[in-house]
């Protein structure tokens, strides 16, 4: 399977980075943007094809290392 | 059985296709002479990176050939990765300077990164640890819409990649004119430190010996980077986008320490880096200085992606590798060590007695082409030259003077050029290591030996306005500025590495500036006992046939004994007298003067007399050897009164500097004229120095006595030192600030 | 004193962290690499600063889940000090031996330049070789040193004297103006419940020597010395 984790940074957690397209996209004039959070995107290819499985699998991965959930949430998708 | 050899060099090499890869109809001719037929398509890509400019220097060795490359410090001159020089004590400096130009403005941080990252693999190489990082960095006018984004990405990029890695960043030179508009400049520097008995060189021996590829894996990275460096930028450049390479600075570091792990053994013959045109240019480099020949297996090259042939195998630029030939039988040693590290290990090839570089895959032969006439026929061209014709002397006394000489230097020290590098060289870790003696914003930069009280002083310099109204002027003037910049902390110069950044050498007074500027340059390197030991060129910074300013930049290195009699410039202590060593005759011809208060660049720029900077510098250097020395900086842009600005403002102490009744110059030209040969010092012992000076017969008087929060230029002409701080620290945060 | 400084591969402040524990001991530490399963029996244990695994993913995050950090949990559980700078003060919050986490800096810009600390306290085992509210200088160096915990976390590090040191100016004043990276009430340092896990952004290792970035760094390492002689 695979499995694209999604990791932004928590609401009310600070994301300067976020804070700084915003302020790039007003000054390019796109009008109407009024949050921009910014996180990243990683793609994992799986040997397992249970789907639940694939899940607790990628959970725990996210839990012990590719978030961190002091200031992290992750959201996962899977996919064939 | 699959046909490589046939699947791999379908593409029929047409003339067509051999102009497209930038051979010329003469070059044309010598290739099909040296391979006795047209070469297949993976040896055409070999032919056209090897003879690009980037490799072949084809327009400048015959003038890089008159540079001074030779002196009794000398261990190893231009020529491999890196030069060596000897600072004594079993210890040797290994020094480069590189231009990453194109890339950078193409890619302003990855650019900027593999820059510096292939700057200091250059100097590992050769078996040094690297010390300290410099750059000279050039951009185009501020207000120029790219400016900003530039300047951003190059310094997060030289931040990003130094950082990591863990070597200090101490210093370089940032300038801004409209000639870098489209063509910036982006040229890093690095100094490591080696036994000099245990020099590593790229000189490939021992007939079967294994050839060994380690590092990152390969993937289709700048493919043609080296042949994009040495083409003119036209509007399309943009297009050329995925040729840009990726820096890992992760990887680079781990590659470091895997590398003088294993140099600490006696299993490697040879190494050399791979940079531009990255295997090619390895494995020829390494073929050649060996006179041997070498086999590679490019289907046992680690890729990083599928599908990828011998071609962009031969001509990747991916970073983060290295090539080496081992001692038979030592393969599974240095395995062990990179595998410790996480880096790839791979036998791809070995040493024959062919006297070719010949590619295989899966046993089949792809590719073979003769190494000595692939490197002794690259093309060397005497191109054309035209003299720069020589400027009018501009008299001070026909330059405006202005009302108040604080009120100018307030706007001098707050403009582009002169104002603070504060917003640069806080975003570099400059005191990783622990041996920073002096960090930016000094004349040179002083970097401690590890468990020794020796220190190494490094300066980058040059002053392009100076090299585009008389070149030869301008080639002197920044030999001789660094080495002022070196002797003004107390550093005895040894050596320099040079970038030599210019347009289109097609073009006559391009050539022409460049050939004036080697002249100059050897003429103060010879004087000096200065001499060149490595360097890089850069040719075609141009866009649409305006070319950039002649730049040759110099990157000097000199050695002082005992770091803790380094001398900084800022001012120490009130009541201390200031000193001006050297002639002041104010010289306002191509000054920050001429251009401020006027709006004039031009002029013939201030001559430089080998014979008084030789003088006075060994004066100063002794001054500061004996203790004699608080403070001390060297006279260039914006003369006199910049110079005494930079020592109040970084003292946070205030200064009264008074025209000598003596002197005749008008007091603009007093204050503001950038004669060379000059220093200013602070002291405790102005009156043992005087006398030294007469009895030497150095033009030294006192100026001025420090004290105070203003300061001061002539009688009743003041300004407050957090005025001139203001508007010296104000101006790149506040430029910055509106930063996309 | 014995202490060791482990090593990852992308530590690069390894050899400055070593020279101030020897200059402030006189044993030089031992240098224990990251896939060891067995750390050596030491008084302290010192994580430096650089770039581990190059700050991918998160700075930290995989040092963290090295083997050693196991060793070395277990060891800071049985009370043996250990003192992480800058990245090793990423590791640690990473390991979760101390609360809150590192985030880039405010200005997303790395900063390296002298700042000024204020102690908050003397009575704790890494500061007591220096006045309580005492203004030190010492260098920073990074680009993730923006300190974030929840309010209730922050509340209790302050209520159980578990903050170190705060980022001010000369005259040793506390504000957003004068807090250097963003973090949350200036926090520049950090302690464990215990008083023995010392976490901070600033290098004081690099402020030992008085031709390099002066010597308010070394009072530090003394008090370590001193409190576990």
């Amino acid at each position: 399977m695979k499995a694209k984790v999604t990791i932004t940074l928590k609401n009310g957690v600070l994301d300067p980075q976020g804070k700084a397209i915003e302020h790039a996209l007003t000054a390019l004039d796109f009008g109407g943007v009024d949050e921009v959070r910014q996180g990243k995107v990683i793609e994992l290819d799986l040997a397992e094809t249970d789907e639940a499985k694939a899940k607790t699998q990628v959970e725990a991965m996210c839990e012990k290392l590719l978030a961190n959930t002091v200031i992290e949430d992750y959201s996962i998708e899977l996919s064939a | 059985m699959t046909d490589y050899n046939a699947k791999f060099n379908a593409i029929e090499v047409t003339d067509e296709l051999i102009a497209e890869h930038g051979i010329t109809k003469e070059e044309h001719g010598i290739m099909l002479d040296i391979m006795g037929r047209t070469p297949n398509y993976t040896e055409l890509g070999i032919f056209s990176v090897m003879w690009s400019e980037h490799c072949s220097y084809k327009s400048s060795r015959f003038w890089l050939k008159q540079l001074p490359t030779e002196g009794e410090q000398v261990i190893q001159g231009p020529g491999e990765n890196a030069g060596v020089v000897d600072i004594g004590d079993g210890q040797a400096a290994v020094f480069k300077i590189e231009s990453h130009n194109h890339p950078s403005f193409i890619e302003p941080y990855q650019g900027a990164a593999t820059g510096v990252g292939g700057i200091m693999r250059d100097v590992f190489t050769m078996g040094a640890r690297p010390i300290a990082n410099m750059n000279a960095l050039r951009f185009g006018s501020p207000e120029h819409p790219k400016t900003r984004h530039l300047l951003s990405g190059v310094v997060s990029g030289i931040g990003g990649y130094g950082n990591c890695m863990g070597v200090p960043t101490v210093g370089g030179e940032t300038n801004f004119h409209k000639a870098y508009d489209t063509n910036i400049l982006v040229n890093a520097m690095t100094v490591g430190l080696a036994d000099s008995d245990k020099i590593f060189y790229s000189k490939a021996s021992g007939i079967g010996n294994p050839v060994v590829y380690v590092g990152s894996k390969t993937g289709r990275d700048g493919i043609h980077g080296a042949t994009m460096a040495s083409a003119e930028f036209d509007d399309d450049s943009d297009a050329k986008r995925p040729t840009v390479q990726v820096g890992d600075p992760f990887t680079e570091k781990l590659l470091l320490e895997a590398c003088l792990e294993l140099m600490s053994t006696d299993a490697i013959v040879s190494i050399q880096d791979m940079g531009a045109a990255g295997l090619t240019s390895s494995s020829v480099e390494m073929a050649d200085k060996g006179e041997v020949g070498i086999e590679l297996h490019l289907d046992q090259v680690p890729m990083r992606e599928e599908g990828m042939t011998p071609y962009e195998l031969m001509l990747s630029e991916s970073q983060e590798r290295m090539l080496m030939v081992l001692k038979p039988g030592r393969e599974d040693e240095a395995r062990a060590i990179f595998e410790k590290w996480e880096l790839d290990f791979a036998v791809v090839g070995k040493v024959t007695d062919t006297r070719e570089l010949t590619m295989m895959w899966e046993g089949q032969q792809v590719g073979s082409i003769p190494v000595p006439p692939l490197v002794d026929a690259s093309p060397m061209y005497e191109r054309p030259w035209e003299e720069t014709p020589q400027q009018d002397i501009i008299a001070a006394s026909d330059v405006k003077a202005v009302d108040s000489l604080t009120e100018l230097l307030k706007t001098i020290m707050g403009s582009p050029n002169m104002a603070s590098r504060r917003w640069i060289w806080e975003q570099y870790d400059h005191l990783v290591m622990g041996n920073t003696i002096q960090a930016p914003g000094c004349d040179a930069a002083v970097v401690r030996l590890p468990e020794t009280k020796k220190g190494i002083a490094i300066s980058v310099d040059c002053t392009p306005r100076y090299c585009l109204a008389d070149p030869k002027q301008g080639g002197k003037q920044a030999v001789a500025e660094s080495w002022r910049n070196l002797t003004a902390s107390g550093a005895k110069p040894l050596a320099i590495t040079n970038n030599m950044n210019f347009g289109n050498p097609e073009r006559p007074r391009i050539m022409g500036q460049f050939v004036g500027a080697v002249k100059g340059m050897s003429e103060a390197a010879i004087k000096f006992n200065y001499p060149v030991v490595s360097g890089n060129v850069s040719l075609y910074n141009e866009t649409n046939g305006i070319g950039i300013l002649p730049t040759p930049v110099i990157g000097g290195v000199g050695v002082i004994d005992d770091v803790s009699k380094a001398v900084s410039i800022d001012l120490k202590a009130e009541g201390e007298d200031l000193i001006l060593i050297g002639e002041t005759k104010g010289w306002l011809g191509n000054s920050v003067y001429l251009d401020t208060v006027e709006g004039r660049e031009e002029g013939a720029p201030p001559p430089v007399y080998l014979d008084q900077e030789l003088a006075n510098g060994d004066f100063l250097r002794g001054l500061i050897d004996d203790g004699l020395v608080t403070a001390s900086h060297d006279l260039s842009d914006g003369g006199l009164a910049c110079a005494a600005a930079d020592m109040a403002i970084s003292g946070k102490m205030g200064a009264k500097l008074v025209q000598p009744a003596s002197s005749d110059v008008p007091a603009h030209a007093y204050f503001f004229g950038e004669d060379q040969a000059r220093y200013l010092i602070s002291t405790k012992n102005a009156a043992v120095i005087i006398e030294k000076a007469q009895e030497s017969g150095i033009p030294a008087e006192i100026i001025g006595k420090t004290g105070g929060s203003d300061l001061k230029l002539g009688e009743g002409d003041a300004i407050s030192l957090a005025e001139l701080r203001e508007a010296f620290e104000g101006w790149m945060p506040e430029y910055m600030a509106v930063e996309l | 004193m014995k202490s060791a400084v482990i090593l990852f591969p992308g530590t690069n402040r390894e050899n400055d962290a070593i020279a101030a524990l020897e200059q402030a001991s006189g044993v030089k530490p031992q240098l224990v690499w990251h896939g060891e399963t067995d750390l050596p029996k030491v008084d302290m244990i010192m994580v430096p600063g650089g770039f581990s695994y190059g700050d991918y993913l998160r700075c930290g995050a995989m040092g963290a889940n090295s083997p050693i950090m196991r060793e070395v949990a277990k060891a800071a559980n049985a009370g043996v000090t250990v003192f992480g700078v800058c990245n090793g003060f990423q590791i640690l919050t990473e390991t979760g031996l101390l609360p809150g986490a590192l985030m880039h800096n405010a200005s997303l810009k790395f900063i390296c330049k002298r700042t000024q600390l204020k102690v908050e306290s003397n009575a704790t085992n890494f500061t007591s070789a220096y006045e309580t509210g005492q203004v030190i200088t010492v260098p920073v160096a990074h680009n993730e040193g923006n300190y974030f915990a929840d309010t209730d976390t922050l509340d209790r590090l302050e209520g159980e004297g578990r903050v170190a040191f705060r980022y001010c100016d000369e005259d040793g004043v506390v504000s957003d103006a004068t807090c250097l990276n963003g973090s949350q009430r200036n926090i520049a340092g950090i302690l464990n419940e215990k008083g023995n896990v010392l976490g901070m952004m600033p290098h004081p290792e690099n402020a030992i020597d008085p031709l390099h970035g002066g010597v308010e760094g070394s009072p530090l390492f003394t008090s370590i010395v001193n409190s576990l002689s």
